[in-house]
């Protein structure tokens, strides 16, 4: 279990409370109005963010002040999610050997393999400026793949890409997921991605991070915060 | 046979000692001097043909560098020193006397100091071309009251020997009208440079009608250049003497060569050589002897000198004499 | 990121190197010495020139700045890389080069004479001033174009579509960006004016133009007043310290940009008036920064014919030294890429380095011999004079690099030396070039401390220069520096345009 109890995090508009418990295995959307503190909830997470009181822990044990390299957590950013200028077998590589040495034989099978499995067969050699925004996604993904670790966050990775695209992405992360059998928590701003994916619905918004909701339920009787903040945007 | 056979051995195993522990004369020199346009590398050359020795030059500041080294310094004889100089340096006690004997001196002045040892002299002076001035001034006086558009550069007495030599210059001529004299010559100075050589690149540039420079430096452009067209210009005031000094540590662990090289510099080998080779008039050589370019020179009737007292005491007045009119 | 204990040994190192000279010459003097009667005089001086030579350099690189970066034209990256070279010029080659166009017998003069113009003088506080705008100018254009060249294309293509007036423009998009850039440059002009020395003097046209640094000259080498000299260097460093503060504060952002020379497509200043206004401030700056360089070239051309193997063998000790220099500066440089570290690091545009020179002295004597270290010592101070401009082109790339990508490295777990290795290094090859070349460039032009240390098997390329001079061999010496101008640019171009190549994403 991933449980947030009675977590603050200070933002520049207020604090931020959250206290609940995710499943491992499980999807999780995290909706609501921008600025509410989604990504500030999933950096929280990740360790890049102090929090002001409450714990994090991951499976009994304390993660509110470990350093965010040593949680049990892979990430993936809006953005610089691939160093642009290593090619794709290096920056694969980091997953497996962080200490940035060559992938020997076995990684390099290894790293084969994931890229195979996210459809960039044969990609090894290339730098991600010569690839389109979802084979670069999809490298990142297969880069999670091999990081191999049990709580995945996606900060809007695919935000930038066309509907038919993203849905193509976020299915790859349902199968990259199960493969894992790991928790994946995800900021959207699009109900319908939260409708398509998730187990689970986190509503964000007035300072206060909702305890998850099944997600049929959650779309059969929104609650009026986010009626408001859907009514706003759309 | 045998006795013939012991010397070639004794001479072969003496050789091979002074090889194998040559004995090493350090000497702190100018920088210019080491240069093979300067004077060093023919020293060098002559030197130790004769003394079985390797002497070695360190070049750069001299005094600065031997008191801040205090008695631990290495250098086993120094040269190149000024008067303004040897004040400080003989109150230092770093210094030995030179123990030569100075009846073969030349010099325009009397000299009997018995640390600093000189090798050669010449006198501060304005040198111009003799193309571009028709007409130059024949005395101080009329330098000074020369029209505005002669144009002088000259040196800085806060950073050069060659300033602080005009500064004294100006302070013997004009005594308390110094600072006068500094006033009227202010609109005459285009600029004043940090050393000798920033001042004389302006003049060759022709960037200065006239130049700060020394009794000596035609000598140059006629032997060197075949030009006789540079001149100094020579007044009846008299000209600043300028002499250039060695002298020997106390504290070298040399105290054999380094005598043997303060005789050197009074022999007829340096000072044959010293004339092209640092282009000054050597210390203790005939005027028949110079070079045939120093013989054609210009030289003052008089000459004016302050002995190293005298100059410390009146160094700090006239520098200040000599900015306070040049700022206004 | 380095690891901490690097920055903290890259740090201590800076400060007993920048600190420790002063205080040993100081306890060396056994005190402060009284500042003598021109002192006061000259710290006036001193503040004076260095307030205008900053105030011109930046006004007149605004316009300069901004033709070069709206317009297209042949030529247009030659020109830019050339109008950078007189800031990293030797001192002595930069000088004869002004003095050949602006001198009494210089180029401007004999065409005035022709056209029955007044006589110019270049010698007096102007001349110091124009020389320091000859040298900083370039730096002032390189900060604020690569700012201009850093503003994101959308906001000229909305202010296009917006249809702004040039003068909206101006106070939307100009003005802002030039507030925000033109304190840093010219306070980094101001200070590096502050230790002017050997230019304030030729071109000052005498004592009312003293600085400081001539007076810790005097001091220091004609009066042996170690105690004054001290005092006078103490002085130099807290008004350098004071300008960086102020610096530091209201300019935080302006880097002088590692060349990211891309051309945005611009829709503004398309008129005639804005062309021709554009036009003659490029023509402008390139007579008034290129014409002395051409100039040195030209002068220097016969002397060629006589370079000597003295004199290139001396070519060979300063590109040593300046090789040497930059691995020093680049190895040091790189764990102190952060503000601290560039606070740490102001001290050293500012400390004399006559002071430095005899500190260093006073110091290794009592372990080696001082003159076999005359290169090694040469080199550490040029690396170390340095040093702030290095960290003033690192700091912001390193920070954005931190940026962009340090989520990411703890994301992954990487080690420090994976970190430095496959990121850290790659993505600052752009400003690591340019900072090597401009380190290379300086130290190779650096009379530095030379003297103190001299020896004359060592000497390097600037001091050959001064003995050709000091032994009536003008020509040689033009020559010697003709020669010092073109492997300093060299340097620099191979550095620069090395840290270019490869290095897009």
């Amino acid at each position: 279990m991933l449980k947030l109890e009675d977590l603050q995090v200070t933002m520049d508009s207020g604090t931020l409370r959250a206290d609940m418990a995710l499943v491992p295995g499980r999807r999780v959307a995290l909706v609501g109005p921008s600025g509410a503190g989604k990504s500030t909830l999933l950096d929280a997470i990740a360790g890049f963010r102090e929090v002001a009181g409450g714990r994090v822990t991951w499976q009994g044990r304390d993660l509110t002040h470990v350093p965010p390299q040593a949680r049990p957590v892979s990430i993936l950013f809006q953005d610089s999610n691939l160093f642009p200028h290593l090619r794709l077998e290096r920056n694969l590589g980091l997953a497996l050997h962080p200490d940035g040495r060559r992938p020997d034989a076995e990684a390099r099978a290894r790293i084969e393999g994931a890229l195979r499995r996210v459809g960039l067969d044969g990609m090894a050699g290339r730098k991600p400026g010569t690839l389109s925004g979802g084979q670069q996604g999809r490298a990142a993904l297969a880069r999670v793949l091999l990081m191999a670790r049990p709580v995945i966050l996606l900060d809007e990775p695919f935000a930038a890409l066309g509907p038919a695209l993203k849905r193509e992405m976020l299915d790859l992360v349902r199968e990259v997921a199960d493969s894992l059998a790991a928790l994946v928590v995800m900021v959207t701003h699009d109900p319908r991605d939260a409708e398509g994916f998730a187990h689970e619905v986190v509503l964000v918004a007035e300072g206060k991070a909702q305890a998850p909701v099944a997600v049929d339920a959650f779309f059969a009787d929104p609650p009026r915060a986010f009626r408001d903040y859907v009514g706003v945007a759309g | 046979m045998k006795s013939l056979a012991f010397t070639v051995a004794a001479g072969c195993l003496s050789a091979g000692l002074a090889l194998a522990e040559t004995p090493v004369l350090t000497v702190y020199a100018p920088d210019y001097f080491v240069s093979e346009w300067g004077p060093g590398p023919r020293i060098e050359e002559l030197f130790e043909a004769r003394c079985d020795c390797d002497l070695q030059f360190k070049p750069g500041d001299l005094l600065p560098r031997i008191l801040l080294e205090g008695d631990r310094t290495e250098a086993d004889v120094v040269i190149g020193l000024n008067t303004d100089v040897t004040k400080k340096a003989r109150e230092s006690g770093l210094f030995a006397e030179h123990g030569v004997d100075l009846s073969p001196l030349t010099l325009p002045i009397d000299w009997t100091d018995e640390v600093f040892l000189p090798f050669n002299y010449g006198h501060t002076a304005f040198v111009y071309d003799s193309t571009r001035v028709d007409a130059p001034p024949a005395s101080f006086d009329a330098l000074l009251e020369a029209p505005d558009d002669l144009r002088l550069v000259i040196q800085d007495p806060r950073t050069s020997i060659s300033g602080l030599a005009l500064v004294l210059w100006v302070q013997s001529v004009y005594g308390d009208e110094a600072q006068a004299a500094w006033e009227k010559l202010a609109p005459k100075i285009v600029t004043v440079t940090k050393g000798w050589s920033e001042s004389y690149g302006l003049f060759t540039d022709g960037e200065a009608d006239m130049v700060l420079s020394y009794t000596t430096s035609p000598a140059y452009h006629i032997i060197a250049e075949e030009d006789e067209t540079k001149k100094a210009a020579i007044f009846p005031e008299g000209h600043y003497f300028m002499v250039e000094l060695a002298a020997r540590l106390a504290t070298s662990d040399q105290p054999e060569l380094s005598g043997a090289f303060m005789e050197f510099i009074l022999s007829e080998d340096f000072q044959g050589m010293i004339a092209t080779g640092n282009w000054s008039i050597p210390a203790a050589l005939d005027r028949d002897k110079w070079p045939d370019g120093f013989q054609k020179l210009d030289l003052p009737e008089n000459v004016l000198f302050y002995s190293e007292d005298e100059a410390a005491a009146l160094r700090g007045e006239a520098i200040e004499a000599w900015r306070r009119a040049l700022s206004q | 990121m380095a690891p901490r204990a690097l920055a903290i040994a890259a740090a201590l190192a800076l400060a007993v190197l920048t600190l420790g000279p002063v205080g040993v010459v100081l306890a060396r003097a056994g005190g402060f010495g009284a500042f003598g009667p021109g002192d006061w005089q000259a710290l006036r001086f001193t503040l004076w020139q260095a307030f205008l030579s900053a105030t011109f350099s930046v006004v007149l690189a605004v316009p300069v700045a901004k033709a070069l970066a709206r317009r297209r034209f042949a030529g247009r990256g030659v020109l830019v890389t050339l109008l950078g070279a007189p800031f990293i010029l030797p001192v002595i080659v930069a000088v004869m080069g002004l003095i050949a166009v602006f001198g009494q017998a210089g180029l401007v003069n004999r065409l005035l004479g022709a056209l029955g113009g007044p006589n110019l003088d270049i010698y007096g506080l102007h001349g110091v001033v124009l020389a320091h705008v000859f040298f900083n100018l370039p730096l002032a254009v390189r900060m604020l174009f690569s700012a201009w060249a850093a503003v994101p294309a959308e906001h000229f293509r909305l202010s296009a579509s917006l249809g702004l007036s040039p003068r909206a423009q101006w106070r939307v998009i100009d003005a802002p960006l030039i507030l925000r850039v033109l304190p840093g440059a010219f306070t980094v002009i101001f200070v590096i004016c502050l230790t002017s020395f050997a230019v304030a003097l030729t071109l000052g046209g005498g004592p009312r133009a003293t600085t400081v640094e001539l007076a810790i000259y005097q001091a220091m080498r004609f009066d042996f007043d170690l105690g004054r000299a001290a005092a006078l260097a103490v002085m130099q460093l807290v008004l350098a310290l004071a300008a960086g503060l102020v610096a530091l504060r209201v300019a935080g952002q302006a880097g002088f940009g590692a060349g990211r020379d891309r051309i945005l497509p611009r829709w503004d200043g398309q008129g005639g008036l804005a062309r021709g206004w554009d036009g003659m401030w490029i023509v402008a700056a390139a007579l008034f920064l290129l014409v002395p360089l051409a100039a040195v070239v030209l002068r220097g051309l016969p002397g060629l014919l006589l370079i000597t193997p003295d004199t290139l063998r001396a070519a060979g000790h300063s590109l040593m030294v300046a090789l040497g220099s930059t691995a020093l500066c680049m190895a040091w440089a790189l764990p102190l890429a952060t503000r601290r570290g560039e606070f740490l690091a102001l001290p050293a545009i500012a400390i004399s380095p006559l002071v430095l020179g005899t500190g260093l002295f006073l110091i290794l004597r009592n372990f080696v011999n001082p003159f076999d270290m005359a290169l090694p010592v040469t080199g550490l101070v040029n690396a170390l004079m340095a040093l702030p401009f290095a960290l003033r082109i690192l700091r912001p790339e390193a920070e954005a690099v931190t940026r962009d990508y340090g989520r990411l490295r703890a994301s992954l777990r990487m080690t420090s030396l994976a970190w430095l290795r496959l990121v850290w290094l790659p993505r600052l090859r752009r400003p690591m070039g340019f900072a090597a070349g401009l380190t290379a460039a300086l130290a190779m032009g650096d009379l530095g401390v030379i003297a103190l240390f001299a020896d004359p098997d060592r000497a390097t390329l600037p001091l050959q220069v001064y003995r050709l001079m000091g032994s009536y061999q003008m020509e040689a010496a033009a020559g010697a520096a003709l020669l010092l101008l073109c492997t300093s640019l060299g340097l620099f171009w191979l550095f620069d345009r090395g840290g270019r190549l490869g290095a897009e994403a």
